[in-house]
């Protein structure tokens, strides 16, 4: 029974190894990756449900007892975010069919696809802090992988800046976890939690708080450790922009909300209500600036992904049940609308041949479904109402007003009209106006590509309509954890 | 100018002697490790540093002949032995990578502890092995 969580980790690597030997067969690997990913999306349905049901689930990986041996987790939390990730990255999988040259296809992208998502759904999974950076490491290498997957000269040259960023994040990360040994003893999560609580350590362990944060930061594009992002992303094809655009910095973020509810809870005035507020604000500020500068599809997605992680850094900075329940639902919001917006740029550069802005134009008049499909998913990120955007902005920065965070929530605030501005600026320009595609450009046909993106619309709205159900379930997902105590007890058995 | 033919006797003659010894001692670093220093990453390793020598003795042409092997596929091939080797132990009802040992006898070798952390350690070897010669042979296939 409690094998199962181990299955969103154990058979991605099954199938990932078995696609490596076959590897020049493209018929075989898609139907192989299209079913594992197919099923694992299922198996993340049936987990989420069963840990709402009966409770978080561990499993001792070798019958090891906690907190010697190396625990597998899967609470509230980590059962929605495995969620978001399967669906995401079945979604992208499907998209990838289509878009992505045979030539790369044969070049290991469905085995490096399942590493990522191995990293992925470890890190969400794992209840011990040296495996997360194990996990962490897994999803890298095979980002990295990913990232130059095709080797264009662009890709080569970006990719390189995100590996260097990388890597040193990585060197800090093990530097941290060598200190928190040092300081606890322990590697195990709610292990380390129940020390942190034990110890009279404010300061060592705020400084060793502050690394795992600049770490996680660089990882989700925080400010000030967000510039290898938007080149990057601009560089890889579609599906895979639209993966890492949508997952990578949420592990990022997860691990942020994980660490700092979890084990650094002991000074939440500083941590949390200064600093990660003071941060949340910079990212934002920054991020959405930098969108309203550019002039190209991808790039202005980018930038968004930036502004976006602040609102979610800025739910866990308020700390209070309702802003962490917001940034729980915003996280939900943005995997699937920024995904999604992520394929409309592959669409039409697939149409036009372009993503730069000023060379698009009248898409609404040759592909219509495109065009609205485009327009409701962008007005759900900027946050107009029946949408989930707004739903996702309301509870953090009504929580901002009533904490008293009043700066914080009025740049929230403008950052949200920004948005909004620079969604009319991509559909005003690419959609409208006049035609700048030539007939033959017109009359490609995208029903298909749309398909797969179309489940992504559908939940945008419905994320915005039932509201009122998803967000009770955030909200729980936040009270659990916000109470240390429920995880330790499930980890430690006490 | 009249490339000059390399005259390599001494260095091919002596690399088939030195492989012999250290692919059985790789075997025997592989066998050991469960208890003692060694295992799947340092056999693997030693393993790839043997067949490396073949390589920088003789050209890679002959050493291709010789091994026609795709070494990614040995990755593949490492990770399916890693994976399989937990999963066997979560068909017996136990946790993901529970591992087993029993003493055996076996005719000649006498007493043998078997466990099923050996499999799991093959795969590491074939891992370390594909992928380490892998990356040195791409590199080294550049400079042609």
């Amino acid at each position: 029974m409690n094998n199962l969580i181990i299955l969103p980790i154990v058979i991605p690597f099954i199938i990932g190894a078995i696609l490596i030997l076959l590897a020049k067969r493209i018929t075989a690997q898609r139907i192989l990756s299209g079913i594992t990913m197919s099923f694992l999306l299922t198996l993340s349905i049936y987990l989420a449900v069963i840990v709402y049901l009966h409770g978080t689930i561990v499993l001792e990986v070798g019958n090891w007892e906690a907190p010697f041996g190396i625990v597998i987790v899967a609470d509230l939390l980590s059962t929605f975010m495995l969620l978001l990730s399967n669906l995401v990255g079945t979604i992208c999988l499907f998209f990838a069919f289509q878009t992505v040259a045979e030539t790369r296809e044969k070049q290991f992208f469905y085995p490096l696809y399942l590493f990522l998502m191995i990293g992925v759904n470890g890190a969400f999974l794992t209840g011990d802090l040296f495996n997360l950076f194990v996990f962490f490491e897994v999803m890298l290498i095979a980002s990295y992988g990913l990232i130059v997957h095709g080797g264009t000269g662009y890709q080569l040259r970006e990719s390189f800046k995100y590996v260097i960023i990388n890597i040193f994040a990585s060197a800090l990360f093990i530097a941290a976890i060598a200190w928190i040994y040092a300081i606890t003893g322990t590697m195990n999560m709610a292990h380390i939690a129940e020390r942190v609580a034990e110890l009279d350590q404010a300061g060592a362990l705020n400084f060793v708080a502050m690394l795992l944060f600049v770490v996680f930061a660089s990882k989700g594009a925080l400010f000030p450790l967000y510039f290898w992002l938007p080149r990057s992303y601009f560089g890889p094809p579609a599906a895979i922009a639209a993966l890492f655009g949508g997952l990578l910095t949420k592990v990022g973020i997860y691990a942020i909300i994980r660490t700092f509810t979890l084990m650094f809870n002991h000074d939440i005035g500083f941590t949390h209500k200064e600093l990660i507020v003071t941060i949340a604000g910079f990212t934002m500020l920054f991020g959405v600036l930098g969108a309203v500068s550019q002039f190209d599809f991808k790039r202005i997605l980018s930038y968004h992904i930036i502004s976006q992680v602040g609102y979610m850094v800025m739910g866990l900075g308020i700390f209070t049940p309702l802003a962490v329940a917001g940034a729980i639902y915003y996280i939900a919001h943005h995997m699937i609308v920024k995904t999604a917006l992520f394929l409309f740029a592959g669409v039409t550069e697939r149409i036009t041949g372009t993503t730069d802005l000023k060379k698009m134009g009248g898409l609404l008049g040759t592909h219509p479904w495109l065009a609205w499909f485009f327009f409701i998913t962008a007005v759900s990120l900027a946050g107009i109402p029946p949408l989930s955007g707004f739903f996702s902005k309301f509870p953090i920065i009504l929580s901002g007003f009533e904490e008293g965070q009043y700066v914080i929530a009025g740049v929230a605030l403008l950052v949200g009209l920004l948005t909004l501005f620079s969604m009319i600026k991509i559909f005003s320009y690419a959609f409208w106006g006049k035609q700048k595609h030539t007939k033959e450009q017109a009359s490609v046909p995208v029903r298909k590509l749309l398909l797969p993106i179309f489940p992504l619309v559908a939940l945008a709205i419905i994320l915005g309509f039932a509201a009122e159900p998803i967000f009770t379930y955030s909200l729980e997902v936040a009270e659990d954890i916000m109470d240390p105590a429920n995880y330790i007890d499930s980890v430690l058995k006490e | 100018m009249k490339p000059i033919k390399p005259n390599d006797m001494m260095l091919q003659t002596l690399a088939r002697l030195i492989i012999l010894v250290v692919l059985s001692f790789s075997i025997y670093l592989l066998l050991a490790g469960h208890n003692n220093p060694g295992g799947g990453f340092i056999g693997g390793l030693m393993t790839s540093s043997a067949i490396l020598i073949l390589y920088v003795a003789f050209d890679m042409k002959t050493i291709k002949k010789a091994i026609p092997i795709d070494f990614v596929k040995i990755i593949g091939i490492g990770l399916l032995f890693a994976s399989l080797t937990g999963v066997v132990s979560m068909l017996f009802g136990y946790p993901y990578l529970k591992q087993f040992f029993d003493y055996f006898t076996i005719p000649i070798l006498g007493e043998v502890e078997l466990t099923t952390a050996l499999p799991f350690d093959l795969g590491v070897y074939f891992v370390v092995v594909g992928s380490a010669l892998t990356i040195i042979l791409t590199i080294a296939e550049d400079d042609k």
